[in-house]
Protein backbone atom coordinates (compact mmCIF):
# COMPACT_ATOMS: atom_id res chain seq x y z
CA UNK A 1 0.00 0.00 0.00
CA UNK A 2 1.21 3.50 -0.82
CA UNK A 3 2.70 5.34 2.11
CA UNK A 4 0.43 7.69 4.00
CA UNK A 5 1.32 11.36 3.74
CA UNK A 6 0.99 14.27 6.12
CA UNK A 7 -0.91 17.17 4.61
CA UNK A 8 -1.08 20.67 6.15
CA UNK A 9 -3.93 22.95 5.17
CA UNK A 10 -6.14 25.67 6.51
CA UNK A 11 -9.77 24.61 6.84
CA UNK A 12 -12.32 27.28 7.73
CA UNK A 13 -9.51 29.47 9.03
CA UNK A 14 -8.03 26.77 11.28
CA UNK A 15 -4.66 25.16 10.67
CA UNK A 16 -5.23 21.44 10.10
CA UNK A 17 -2.81 18.57 9.63
CA UNK A 18 -4.03 15.18 8.58
CA UNK A 19 -2.66 11.84 7.47
CA UNK A 20 -4.03 10.27 4.29
CA UNK A 21 -3.38 7.81 1.51
CA UNK A 22 -2.78 9.25 -1.98
CA UNK A 23 -5.94 7.53 -3.20
CA UNK A 24 -8.21 9.31 -0.72
CA UNK A 25 -10.15 12.23 -2.12
CA UNK A 26 -10.57 15.53 -0.31
CA UNK A 27 -14.23 14.56 0.18
CA UNK A 28 -13.28 11.29 1.90
CA UNK A 29 -10.77 13.01 4.16
CA UNK A 30 -13.19 15.77 5.15
CA UNK A 31 -15.90 13.27 6.04
CA UNK A 32 -14.05 10.17 7.26
CA UNK A 33 -10.76 11.52 8.65
CA UNK A 34 -11.74 14.96 9.92
CA UNK A 35 -15.38 14.07 10.79
CA UNK A 36 -16.64 17.12 8.92
CA UNK A 37 -19.74 15.48 7.50
CA UNK A 38 -21.48 18.67 6.39
CA UNK A 39 -20.00 18.18 2.91
CA UNK A 40 -22.10 15.51 1.17
CA UNK A 41 -21.28 12.77 -1.28
CA UNK A 42 -23.65 12.59 -4.25
CA UNK A 43 -22.49 11.12 -7.54
CA UNK A 44 -18.74 11.05 -6.83
CA UNK A 45 -17.96 11.81 -10.46
CA UNK A 46 -18.25 15.58 -10.72
CA UNK A 47 -21.79 15.86 -12.06
CA UNK A 48 -23.90 16.77 -9.03
CA UNK A 49 -21.92 19.34 -7.02
CA UNK A 50 -23.14 18.02 -3.63
CA UNK A 51 -19.50 17.88 -2.44
CA UNK A 52 -18.68 21.47 -3.45
CA UNK A 53 -16.17 23.22 -1.17
CA UNK A 54 -14.01 26.28 -1.79
CA UNK A 55 -10.36 25.59 -2.57
CA UNK A 56 -8.30 28.79 -2.38
CA UNK A 57 -11.58 30.70 -2.70
CA UNK A 58 -12.89 28.87 -5.77
CA UNK A 59 -15.64 26.25 -5.71
CA UNK A 60 -14.60 22.75 -6.76
CA UNK A 61 -16.02 19.24 -6.51
CA UNK A 62 -14.13 17.71 -3.57
CA UNK A 63 -14.76 14.21 -4.95
CA UNK A 64 -12.44 15.10 -7.86
CA UNK A 65 -9.53 16.36 -5.74
CA UNK A 66 -6.95 14.12 -4.10
CA UNK A 67 -6.45 15.12 -0.50
CA UNK A 68 -2.65 15.08 -1.01
CA UNK A 69 -3.10 17.86 -3.58
CA UNK A 70 -4.32 20.39 -1.02
CA UNK A 71 -0.99 20.75 0.79
CA UNK A 72 -0.67 24.44 1.69
CA UNK A 73 -4.15 25.30 0.41
CA UNK A 74 -7.05 27.11 2.04
CA UNK A 75 -10.32 25.24 2.21
CA UNK A 76 -13.73 26.46 3.18
CA UNK A 77 -16.58 24.05 3.91
CA UNK A 78 -20.22 24.42 4.94
CA UNK A 79 -19.11 24.14 8.59
CA UNK A 80 -17.34 27.50 8.26
CA UNK A 81 -20.20 29.44 6.72
CA UNK A 82 -22.39 30.43 9.69
CA UNK A 83 -21.12 33.09 12.08
CA UNK A 84 -21.07 32.04 15.76
CA UNK A 85 -24.61 31.78 17.10
CA UNK A 86 -26.24 32.81 13.82
CA UNK A 87 -26.82 31.97 10.21
CA UNK A 88 -25.28 33.21 6.97
CA UNK A 89 -27.74 35.26 4.83
CA UNK A 90 -27.78 32.38 2.33
CA UNK A 91 -28.75 29.91 5.04
CA UNK A 92 -31.52 32.21 6.26
CA UNK A 93 -32.77 32.68 2.70
CA UNK A 94 -32.73 28.93 1.97
CA UNK A 95 -34.88 28.36 5.07
CA UNK A 96 -37.29 31.21 4.38
CA UNK A 97 -37.71 30.29 0.71
CA UNK A 98 -37.97 26.55 1.55
CA UNK A 99 -35.15 25.99 -0.94
CA UNK A 100 -34.54 22.43 0.24
CA UNK A 101 -36.38 19.24 1.00
CA UNK A 102 -34.05 16.29 1.55
CA UNK A 103 -31.09 18.61 2.06
CA UNK A 104 -28.33 16.48 0.52
CA UNK A 105 -27.56 19.04 -2.19
CA UNK A 106 -27.88 22.05 0.12
CA UNK A 107 -24.32 22.39 1.48
CA UNK A 108 -23.02 22.27 -2.09
CA UNK A 109 -25.54 24.87 -3.27
CA UNK A 110 -24.70 27.17 -0.34
CA UNK A 111 -20.96 26.98 -1.05
CA UNK A 112 -21.48 27.55 -4.77
CA UNK A 113 -23.91 30.44 -4.18
CA UNK A 114 -21.51 31.96 -1.64
CA UNK A 115 -18.73 31.94 -4.23
CA UNK A 116 -21.09 33.53 -6.77
CA UNK A 117 -22.12 36.36 -4.44
CA UNK A 118 -18.52 37.05 -3.52
CA UNK A 119 -17.71 37.42 -7.22
CA UNK A 120 -20.98 39.09 -8.29
CA UNK A 121 -22.95 40.63 -5.40
CA UNK A 122 -25.98 41.36 -7.59
CA UNK A 123 -26.31 38.55 -10.16
CA UNK A 124 -29.13 38.27 -12.68
CA UNK A 125 -31.38 35.22 -12.64
CA UNK A 126 -29.60 33.91 -15.73
CA UNK A 127 -26.20 34.35 -14.06
CA UNK A 128 -27.45 32.52 -10.97
CA UNK A 129 -28.78 29.62 -13.03
CA UNK A 130 -25.59 29.25 -15.07
CA UNK A 131 -23.34 29.55 -12.03
CA UNK A 132 -25.34 26.87 -10.23
CA UNK A 133 -25.48 24.56 -13.30
CA UNK A 134 -22.94 22.22 -11.71
CA UNK A 135 -25.22 21.58 -8.72
CA UNK A 136 -28.13 19.18 -9.05
CA UNK A 137 -31.27 19.11 -6.88
CA UNK A 138 -33.94 16.44 -7.27
CA UNK A 139 -36.46 17.99 -4.86
CA UNK A 140 -37.03 21.68 -5.42
CA UNK A 141 -37.14 22.18 -9.17
CA UNK A 142 -34.53 24.94 -8.65
CA UNK A 143 -36.90 27.93 -8.61
CA UNK A 144 -36.88 28.13 -4.83
CA UNK A 145 -33.09 27.90 -4.79
CA UNK A 146 -32.79 30.72 -7.31
CA UNK A 147 -35.19 32.86 -5.24
CA UNK A 148 -33.18 32.12 -2.10
CA UNK A 149 -29.97 33.27 -3.78
CA UNK A 150 -31.72 36.44 -4.96
CA UNK A 151 -33.00 37.08 -1.43
CA UNK A 152 -29.54 36.57 0.06
CA UNK A 153 -28.01 38.91 -2.51
CA UNK A 154 -30.52 41.62 -1.59
CA UNK A 155 -30.01 41.00 2.15
CA UNK A 156 -26.22 41.21 1.85
CA UNK A 157 -26.45 44.46 -0.10
CA UNK A 158 -28.80 45.99 2.47
CA UNK A 159 -26.32 45.15 5.21
CA UNK A 160 -23.55 46.88 3.27
CA UNK A 161 -25.65 50.05 2.62
CA UNK B 1 -10.25 3.84 -5.25
CA UNK B 2 -7.29 1.79 -6.47
CA UNK B 3 -4.05 2.22 -4.50
CA UNK B 4 -1.34 4.35 -6.14
CA UNK B 5 1.70 6.43 -5.27
CA UNK B 6 1.66 10.19 -5.65
CA UNK B 7 4.46 12.57 -6.60
CA UNK B 8 4.40 16.33 -7.13
CA UNK B 9 7.66 17.20 -8.91
CA UNK B 10 8.72 20.80 -9.44
CA UNK B 11 10.47 20.45 -12.79
CA UNK B 12 9.63 19.04 -16.22
CA UNK B 13 12.76 16.90 -16.06
CA UNK B 14 11.71 15.26 -12.77
CA UNK B 15 8.19 14.66 -14.09
CA UNK B 16 9.47 13.03 -17.27
CA UNK B 17 11.89 10.90 -15.25
CA UNK B 18 9.11 9.74 -12.91
CA UNK B 19 6.78 8.95 -15.81
CA UNK B 20 9.56 7.11 -17.71
CA UNK B 21 10.50 5.03 -14.66
CA UNK B 22 6.84 4.12 -14.15
CA UNK B 23 7.07 2.32 -17.50
CA UNK B 24 3.58 3.09 -18.74
CA UNK B 25 1.86 2.78 -15.35
CA UNK B 26 2.20 6.47 -14.48
CA UNK B 27 -0.38 9.15 -15.30
CA UNK B 28 0.07 12.92 -15.12
CA UNK B 29 -2.53 14.76 -13.02
CA UNK B 30 -3.56 18.33 -13.82
CA UNK B 31 -7.15 19.20 -12.80
CA UNK B 32 -8.09 15.56 -12.30
CA UNK B 33 -11.65 16.03 -13.49
CA UNK B 34 -11.26 13.19 -15.99
CA UNK B 35 -8.42 11.23 -14.41
CA UNK B 36 -9.75 10.81 -10.87
CA UNK B 37 -13.11 9.57 -12.14
CA UNK B 38 -11.39 7.23 -14.60
CA UNK B 39 -9.20 5.72 -11.89
CA UNK B 40 -12.27 5.27 -9.69
CA UNK B 41 -14.11 3.57 -12.56
CA UNK B 42 -10.99 1.47 -13.40
CA UNK B 43 -10.67 2.86 -16.90
CA UNK B 44 -7.08 3.64 -15.91
CA UNK B 45 -5.10 1.63 -13.39
CA UNK B 46 -2.03 3.73 -12.60
CA UNK B 47 0.57 2.77 -9.99
CA UNK B 48 1.84 6.34 -9.90
CA UNK B 49 0.08 9.67 -10.26
CA UNK B 50 2.35 12.59 -11.09
CA UNK B 51 0.82 15.94 -10.09
CA UNK B 52 2.19 18.42 -12.63
CA UNK B 53 0.67 21.58 -11.15
CA UNK B 54 3.80 22.57 -9.22
CA UNK B 55 5.93 22.79 -12.38
CA UNK B 56 6.41 26.43 -13.49
CA UNK B 57 6.52 25.65 -17.26
CA UNK B 58 3.13 23.97 -17.06
CA UNK B 59 1.57 27.09 -15.54
CA UNK B 60 2.79 29.53 -18.20
CA UNK B 61 0.20 31.91 -19.64
CA UNK B 62 1.84 34.50 -21.89
CA UNK B 63 0.55 36.51 -24.81
CA UNK B 64 3.04 38.57 -26.77
CA UNK B 65 4.26 39.48 -30.25
CA UNK B 66 5.35 35.86 -30.80
CA UNK B 67 1.89 34.50 -30.03
CA UNK B 68 0.37 32.78 -27.03
CA UNK B 69 1.95 30.17 -24.77
CA UNK B 70 -0.38 28.12 -22.60
CA UNK B 71 1.04 25.73 -20.00
CA UNK B 72 -0.62 22.33 -20.08
CA UNK B 73 -1.84 22.57 -16.46
CA UNK B 74 -3.48 26.03 -16.65
CA UNK B 75 -7.11 25.66 -15.52
CA UNK B 76 -10.05 26.89 -17.63
CA UNK B 77 -10.98 29.71 -15.24
CA UNK B 78 -7.65 31.44 -15.86
CA UNK B 79 -8.41 31.41 -19.57
CA UNK B 80 -12.00 32.65 -19.37
CA UNK B 81 -11.01 35.45 -17.00
CA UNK B 82 -8.12 36.66 -19.19
CA UNK B 83 -9.17 39.60 -21.38
CA UNK B 84 -6.31 39.23 -23.85
CA UNK B 85 -7.29 35.64 -24.57
CA UNK B 86 -10.98 36.58 -24.86
CA UNK B 87 -10.06 39.30 -27.32
CA UNK B 88 -7.52 37.46 -29.45
CA UNK B 89 -8.06 33.73 -29.04
CA UNK B 90 -11.79 33.98 -28.48
CA UNK B 91 -12.72 30.46 -29.59
CA UNK B 92 -10.59 29.02 -26.78
CA UNK B 93 -12.40 31.27 -24.30
CA UNK B 94 -15.72 30.02 -25.71
CA UNK B 95 -14.61 26.41 -25.18
CA UNK B 96 -13.35 26.95 -21.65
CA UNK B 97 -16.57 28.69 -20.63
CA UNK B 98 -18.64 25.57 -21.43
CA UNK B 99 -16.41 22.69 -20.31
CA UNK B 100 -18.47 21.34 -17.40
CA UNK B 101 -19.82 23.78 -14.83
CA UNK B 102 -17.99 26.32 -12.70
CA UNK B 103 -16.57 23.67 -10.34
CA UNK B 104 -15.05 21.77 -13.26
CA UNK B 105 -13.70 24.93 -14.93
CA UNK B 106 -11.94 25.81 -11.68
CA UNK B 107 -9.87 22.63 -11.96
CA UNK B 108 -9.88 21.28 -15.52
CA UNK B 109 -7.04 22.27 -17.84
CA UNK B 110 -6.98 22.58 -21.64
CA UNK B 111 -3.88 20.37 -21.67
CA UNK B 112 -5.83 17.70 -19.81
CA UNK B 113 -8.83 18.04 -22.11
CA UNK B 114 -6.49 17.50 -25.06
CA UNK B 115 -4.59 14.56 -23.53
CA UNK B 116 -7.83 12.87 -22.51
CA UNK B 117 -8.47 12.95 -26.28
CA UNK B 118 -12.24 12.54 -26.18
CA UNK B 119 -13.77 12.87 -29.66
CA UNK B 120 -16.26 15.41 -28.24
CA UNK B 121 -13.72 17.41 -26.19
CA UNK B 122 -14.80 21.05 -26.32
CA UNK B 123 -11.35 22.65 -26.42
CA UNK B 124 -9.84 20.66 -29.28
CA UNK B 125 -11.72 22.16 -32.27
CA UNK B 126 -10.71 25.61 -30.98
CA UNK B 127 -7.07 24.55 -30.63
CA UNK B 128 -7.10 23.18 -34.18
CA UNK B 129 -8.82 26.29 -35.60
CA UNK B 130 -6.32 28.55 -33.81
CA UNK B 131 -3.38 26.43 -35.12
CA UNK B 132 -2.07 25.41 -31.72
CA UNK B 133 1.05 23.25 -31.56
CA UNK B 134 1.84 20.82 -28.71
CA UNK B 135 5.25 21.06 -27.08
CA UNK B 136 6.01 17.58 -25.76
CA UNK B 137 8.92 16.59 -23.52
CA UNK B 138 10.03 13.00 -23.21
CA UNK B 139 13.02 10.88 -22.26
CA UNK B 140 14.47 11.49 -25.75
CA UNK B 141 14.01 15.25 -25.62
CA UNK B 142 11.50 17.74 -26.92
CA UNK B 143 9.25 17.49 -29.97
CA UNK B 144 6.40 19.51 -31.42
CA UNK B 145 3.16 18.16 -32.86
CA UNK B 146 0.31 20.27 -34.29
CA UNK B 147 -2.89 19.70 -32.29
CA UNK B 148 -4.58 18.68 -35.57
CA UNK B 149 -2.28 15.60 -35.58
CA UNK B 150 -2.27 14.89 -31.84
CA UNK B 151 -5.35 12.69 -31.36
CA UNK B 152 -5.37 9.27 -33.02
CA UNK B 153 -8.75 7.90 -31.92
CA UNK B 154 -11.16 7.87 -28.98
CA UNK B 155 -8.99 8.47 -25.85
CA UNK B 156 -5.75 7.84 -27.77
CA UNK B 157 -3.04 10.21 -28.93
CA UNK B 158 0.57 10.39 -30.09
CA UNK B 159 2.08 10.61 -26.57
CA UNK B 160 4.46 7.73 -25.84
CA UNK B 161 5.08 6.35 -22.35
CA UNK B 162 7.19 8.83 -20.40
CA UNK B 163 6.17 11.79 -22.57
CA UNK B 164 4.49 14.84 -21.09
CA UNK B 165 2.57 17.67 -22.79
CA UNK B 166 4.33 20.79 -21.51
CA UNK B 167 2.56 23.62 -23.31
CA UNK B 168 0.47 24.70 -26.26
CA UNK B 169 1.83 27.40 -28.57
CA UNK B 170 -0.41 29.54 -30.73
CA UNK B 171 0.76 31.83 -33.55
CA UNK B 172 -0.03 35.55 -33.22
CA UNK B 173 -3.47 36.59 -34.42
CA UNK B 174 -3.51 38.55 -37.68
CA UNK B 175 -5.45 41.81 -38.10
CA UNK B 176 -9.15 41.40 -39.00
CA UNK B 177 -9.35 37.92 -37.53
CA UNK B 178 -12.07 36.36 -35.43
CA UNK B 179 -12.80 32.93 -33.97
CA UNK B 180 -15.64 31.05 -32.34
CA UNK B 181 -16.50 27.66 -30.87
CA UNK B 182 -20.02 26.42 -30.38
CA UNK B 183 -21.54 23.03 -29.75
CA UNK B 184 -25.02 21.61 -30.07
CA UNK B 185 -26.37 20.04 -26.87
CA UNK B 186 -29.95 19.22 -25.92
CA UNK B 187 -29.57 21.00 -22.55
CA UNK B 188 -28.53 24.55 -21.69
CA UNK B 189 -25.37 23.57 -19.80
CA UNK B 190 -23.28 20.67 -18.54
CA UNK B 191 -23.60 18.24 -21.45
CA UNK B 192 -21.45 16.45 -23.99
CA UNK B 193 -21.30 17.94 -27.48
CA UNK B 194 -23.53 16.24 -30.08
CA UNK B 195 -21.57 18.27 -32.63
CA UNK B 196 -18.94 20.92 -31.89
CA UNK B 197 -17.47 23.38 -34.40
CA UNK B 198 -14.42 25.61 -33.97
CA UNK B 199 -13.63 28.26 -36.55
CA UNK B 200 -11.03 30.94 -37.13
CA UNK B 201 -11.27 33.41 -39.99
CA UNK B 202 -9.03 36.16 -41.33
CA UNK B 203 -10.74 38.82 -43.45
CA UNK B 204 -9.25 41.48 -45.70
CA UNK B 205 -9.33 45.15 -44.74
CA UNK B 206 -12.79 45.70 -46.26
CA UNK B 207 -14.21 42.84 -44.19
CA UNK B 208 -15.92 41.59 -47.34
CA UNK B 209 -13.48 38.82 -48.34
CA UNK B 210 -11.83 35.92 -46.60
CA UNK B 211 -8.05 35.89 -46.55
CA UNK B 212 -8.10 32.45 -44.94
CA UNK B 213 -10.07 30.30 -42.57
CA UNK B 214 -9.77 27.15 -40.48
CA UNK B 215 -12.70 24.92 -39.57
CA UNK B 216 -12.51 22.06 -37.10
CA UNK B 217 -15.20 19.57 -36.09
CA UNK B 218 -15.75 17.71 -32.82
CA UNK B 219 -17.98 14.74 -31.91
CA UNK B 220 -18.53 13.63 -35.51
CA UNK B 221 -15.63 11.18 -35.92
CA UNK B 222 -13.30 9.01 -33.85
CA UNK B 223 -11.20 12.10 -33.20
CA UNK B 224 -11.59 15.86 -33.64
CA UNK B 225 -11.13 16.74 -37.32
CA UNK B 226 -9.45 19.56 -39.19
CA UNK B 227 -11.85 20.23 -42.07
CA UNK B 228 -9.16 20.88 -44.64
CA UNK B 229 -11.26 21.14 -47.78
CA UNK B 230 -13.97 23.23 -46.09
CA UNK B 231 -11.25 25.56 -44.81
CA UNK B 232 -9.63 25.91 -48.22
CA UNK B 233 -13.02 26.86 -49.73
CA UNK B 234 -12.92 30.08 -47.69
CA UNK B 235 -9.52 31.39 -48.81
CA UNK B 236 -9.81 34.32 -51.20
CA UNK B 237 -13.60 34.07 -51.48
CA UNK B 238 -16.14 36.81 -50.78
CA UNK B 239 -17.97 36.68 -47.47
CA UNK B 240 -21.45 35.69 -48.62
CA UNK B 241 -24.07 32.99 -48.18
CA UNK B 242 -22.74 31.00 -51.13
CA UNK B 243 -19.21 30.75 -49.70
CA UNK B 244 -20.52 29.79 -46.27
CA UNK B 245 -22.86 27.17 -47.74
CA UNK B 246 -20.03 25.63 -49.77
CA UNK B 247 -17.78 25.40 -46.70
CA UNK B 248 -20.62 23.97 -44.62
CA UNK B 249 -21.34 21.31 -47.25
CA UNK B 250 -17.66 20.32 -47.35
CA UNK B 251 -17.55 20.13 -43.54
CA UNK B 252 -20.69 18.02 -43.49
CA UNK B 253 -19.20 15.65 -46.06
CA UNK B 254 -16.33 14.58 -43.76
CA UNK B 255 -18.56 13.96 -40.72
CA UNK B 256 -18.68 10.22 -39.97
CA UNK B 257 -20.47 10.30 -36.61
CA UNK B 258 -21.86 7.52 -34.46
CA UNK B 259 -25.48 6.85 -33.60
CA UNK B 260 -26.22 7.21 -29.90
CA UNK B 261 -28.80 8.55 -27.47
CA UNK B 262 -27.63 12.11 -28.21
CA UNK B 263 -28.28 11.94 -31.94
CA UNK B 264 -28.46 9.78 -35.02
CA UNK B 265 -25.86 9.79 -37.78
CA UNK B 266 -28.21 11.74 -40.06
CA UNK B 267 -29.00 14.32 -37.37
CA UNK B 268 -25.34 14.86 -36.51
CA UNK B 269 -24.39 15.29 -40.16
CA UNK B 270 -27.18 17.81 -40.63
CA UNK B 271 -26.19 19.72 -37.50
CA UNK B 272 -22.55 19.78 -38.69
CA UNK B 273 -23.59 21.82 -41.72
CA UNK B 274 -25.93 24.14 -39.83
CA UNK B 275 -23.47 24.76 -37.03
CA UNK B 276 -20.55 25.36 -39.40
CA UNK B 277 -22.47 28.20 -41.06
CA UNK B 278 -23.56 29.73 -37.75
CA UNK B 279 -20.12 29.52 -36.18
CA UNK B 280 -18.58 31.07 -39.30
CA UNK B 281 -21.09 33.93 -39.08
CA UNK B 282 -20.17 34.64 -35.48
CA UNK B 283 -16.43 34.48 -36.22
CA UNK B 284 -16.97 36.90 -39.12
CA UNK B 285 -18.87 39.32 -36.84
CA UNK B 286 -15.99 39.20 -34.40
CA UNK B 287 -13.40 39.73 -37.15
CA UNK B 288 -15.31 42.74 -38.48
CA UNK B 289 -16.00 44.42 -35.16
CA UNK B 290 -12.75 43.53 -33.43
CA UNK B 291 -14.93 42.82 -30.39
CA UNK B 292 -15.31 39.33 -28.96
CA UNK B 293 -18.71 40.04 -27.37
CA UNK B 294 -19.80 37.61 -24.72
CA UNK B 295 -18.01 34.27 -24.66
CA UNK B 296 -21.04 32.14 -24.14
CA UNK B 297 -23.21 32.09 -27.31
Amino acid sequence: MAKKQVVSTTINGQQEEFLCEPRQTLLEVLRDVLDMTGTKEGCSNGNCGACTVLLNGRPIDSCLVLAVEVEGAEIETIEGVAPAGGLHPLQTAFLEQAALQCGICTPGFIMQAKALLEQKPNPTEREIRFYLAGNLCRCTGYDKIVRAVQQAATAQQEVQV
Amino acid sequence: MRDFDYAAPESVQQAVQLLSQANGSGRPLAGGTDLIDQVRMRRHEPDLIVDIKRIPELNVLEIGADGFRLGAAVPCWKITSNEDISRQYTALGDSCSIIGGVQIQNRASVGGNLCNSGPAADSIPSLIALEAVCVIMGPDGQREVPVAEFCTGPSTNVLKPGELLVELRFPPRPAHSGSHYRRFIPRNEMDIAVVGVGVSVVLDESGENFVSGRISLGAVAAKPLFAEEASSLLAGRPVNDETLAAAAAAARAIATPIDDMRGTVEFRQHVTGVLTERVLQRAIERARSGEPGSLHP
